[in-house]
């Protein structure tokens, strides 16, 4: 699988010489840059004994544990970065998590895919059914995606919550953005990340 | 011995170690021999050596065959060519403890300051001692360092009390269904296997072999009832479940049940082989082992200076020492900063399931191990 570009701009919000937490790490791919390039003290969470082994063939830290049981192993403010790279929506209770998120680290970075995407409006409109997009690829009964949201529905929910935003990328899935997802960010953006306190 | 995966035969190893060892409880051992086998080459560069703690019934067989014997080493499933331990890349050694039975100096042995069986003279010796002895050993086998520090169960408590006692001198230290203490439960259980021992009629107060006899009914009472405790409730379904010896109840108490049986089986083979002040020398030591609130180790201290990587690996039906227990070590671990990497495997064999064959553990082992090595 080539290197995920969504990756790339979170590392970009990184500086050099942190402690972060990835939540959802994957197969450790975050966290091997992070290490590699800027110095940074990572430990990933993931629940998939597939990534835990990909994660310890790239060297990086990970722990398998469940995010639904919560985080308590994890001290307050212990970390300077708390990362959930695209696993919003597979969690049982997000407000719970990205509270959690808030408790361990000094700023969490936050990306999930938009369900507002006109491709998912399109075809709930048109064919009457879940939309299935390349983001978004699994039928509904069995989705791991329980807690799917577009980017509309993220910004009531912080402002609802007293989330602070300290910055926000909205961009395609090749994280590039163009005139329309300006424009029009809840209508053609594929991915959304946002930098909360 | 057709297993190309095999190490082949094992050779056990003697040393003397004429050094005087100053155990915590305050005796001392003027001098003590270790028995030990070692696998794989050393490399040049003295980067590859990996050292194996035995738990509660090991011993230094951990892998091979010995010489007209069927049965390999306690853990050869683990360490072989090719195997997760895998000594084509890693120079393994492996030894017993003092106060075991195998050959290294314990209950068994000659105390040299009467010429007498030590028996319950032997004094307790504690998680502490065994990695000074394991310390000594290094020393003699010329390794500057172990590269890793493997064991399960008491054996994972002595795997992390290297990075505690020698920081400097351990880069990955591997606790497999651990536990940084035991629980009241876990003291529970061995103080009714002690007493099992204790209240055999030929116990007599640990001198049994001066008589010629051995407490054989207690120690297989204490294994019976360990092993239950190795087990999950699940294993022991899978594997026996109700099933009768014969087709139907007879209404006394002889053996009924398959469970009986193989419990009977345990017991019996394994007084055989193992000694009953051992026994109660090991389940001991279990229960003193508390890192945390035993001020000498320096818990904090020392696990900041250590550069030692941590893997730790619990199993989900091991209720001896569960997953809960593993992830205290983590906790504190992830307190002091330190690298660690922790797995919860999915396996029906309860405490056991660390000595059995599992894809996903040994793929944790392998990649872990695997990923060190190539970088040395």
């Amino acid at each position: 699988m080539a290197f995920r570009k969504d990756l790339l701009l979170i590392s970009s919000w990184i500086e050099s010489n942190t402690k972060v937490l990835d939540l959802g790490c994957g197969n450790g791919e975050l966290l091997k840059i992070l290490k590699k390039n800027q110095n940074v003290r990572g430990y990933g969470i993931d629940n998939d004994i597939k990534n835990i082994k990909d994660s310890l063939k790239k060297d990086v830290n990970v722990l398998q544990i469940d995010l639904d049981n919560g985080l308590s192993e994890f001290e307050t403010n212990s970390f300077d970065y708390v990362v959930l790279a695209q696993s919003l929506q597979v969690v049982k209770r997000p407000k719970e998590l990205i509270d959690e998120m808030l408790r361990i680290g000094k700023e969490i970075i936050v990306s999930f895919p938009n369900m507002g995407h006109w491709s998912s409006r399109v075809q709930l409109l048109t064919k009457g059914m879940m939309p299935i997009t390349k983001n978004l690829p699994y039928t509904w009964d069995k989705t791991p995606n329980i807690h799917l949201c577009t980017i509309k529905d993220f910004l009531t929910f912080c402002e609802k919550n007293k989330y602070r935003i300290l910055e926000e990328s909205i961009t395609n899935k090749k994280q590039k953005s163009n005139f329309l997802i300006r424009m029009l960010p809840n209508l053609f953006g594929e991915i959304a990340t946002f930098r909360i306190k | 011995m057709n297993d190309n995966n095999s190490i082949g035969l094992a050779k056990p190893k003697l040393v003397k170690i004429d050094k005087k060892l100053n155990l915590e409880s305050g005796k001392i051992l003027d001098n003590y021999q270790l028995k030990y086998e070692t696998y794989g080459v050393l490399n040049a560069n003295k980067s590859n050596a990996i050292l194996i703690c035995h738990a509660l019934s090991g011993n230094q067989h951990a892998a091979g065959f010995y010489e007209n014997e069927e049965k390999p080493g306690w853990w050869d499933n683990m360490i072989g060519p090719n195997k997760p331990i895998d000594t084509n890349k890693v120079f393994v050694v492996s030894l017993n403890n003092i106060g075991g039975c195998h050959g290294s100096t314990g209950p068994t042995s000659i105390n040299p300051k009467n010429n007498k069986i030590y028996g319950s003279d032997f004094p307790l010796v504690t998680v502490s001692d065994w990695v000074n002895t394991q310390k000594e050993l290094m020393d003699y086998l010329n390794i500057p360092y172990w590269q890793f520090v493997v064991g399960g169960s008491l054996g994972g408590m002595q795997s992390f009390q290297w990075a505690l006692q020698y920081p400097s001198l351990i880069r990955n230290s591997i606790i497999i269904a651990g536990a940084l203490k035991l629980t009241a439960q876990n003291i529970a259980f061995n103080e009714v296997a002690r007493q099992a021992i204790m209240k055999d009629p030929n116990w007599h107060d640990g001198n049994y072999i001066e008589k010629g006899v051995a407490p054989k009914q207690g120690l297989a009472l204490a294994r019976m009832l360990g092993h239950i405790t190795y087990l999950s409730d699940t294993s022991m379904k899978e594997k026996f479940g109700r099933d009768l010896k014969k087709s139907k109840l007879n209404f006394n108490f002889d053996v009924e049940f398959e469970i009986e049986s193989y419990l009977r089986h345990q017991g019996e083979k394994f007084v055989a082989g193992f000694d009953a002040n051992t026994y109660l020398l090991m389940t001991k030591s279990l229960d003193y082992y508390d890192p945390v609130k035993n001020l000498d180790y320096k818990i904090d201290e020392n696990l900041k200076k250590t550069k030692s990587k941590f893997l730790v690996i619990s199993f989900t039906s091991d209720w001896r020492f569960p997953p809960k227990r593993s992830k205290e070590i983590v906790k504190l671990l992830l307190n002091s900063e330190r690298d660690v990497s922790y797995c919860e495997i999915d396996a029906d064999g309860g405490h056991d399931a660390f000595l059995m064959v599992n894809k996903d553990y040994f793929d944790v082992m392998k990649n872990f191990i695997n990923q060190v090595c190539d970088g040395i």
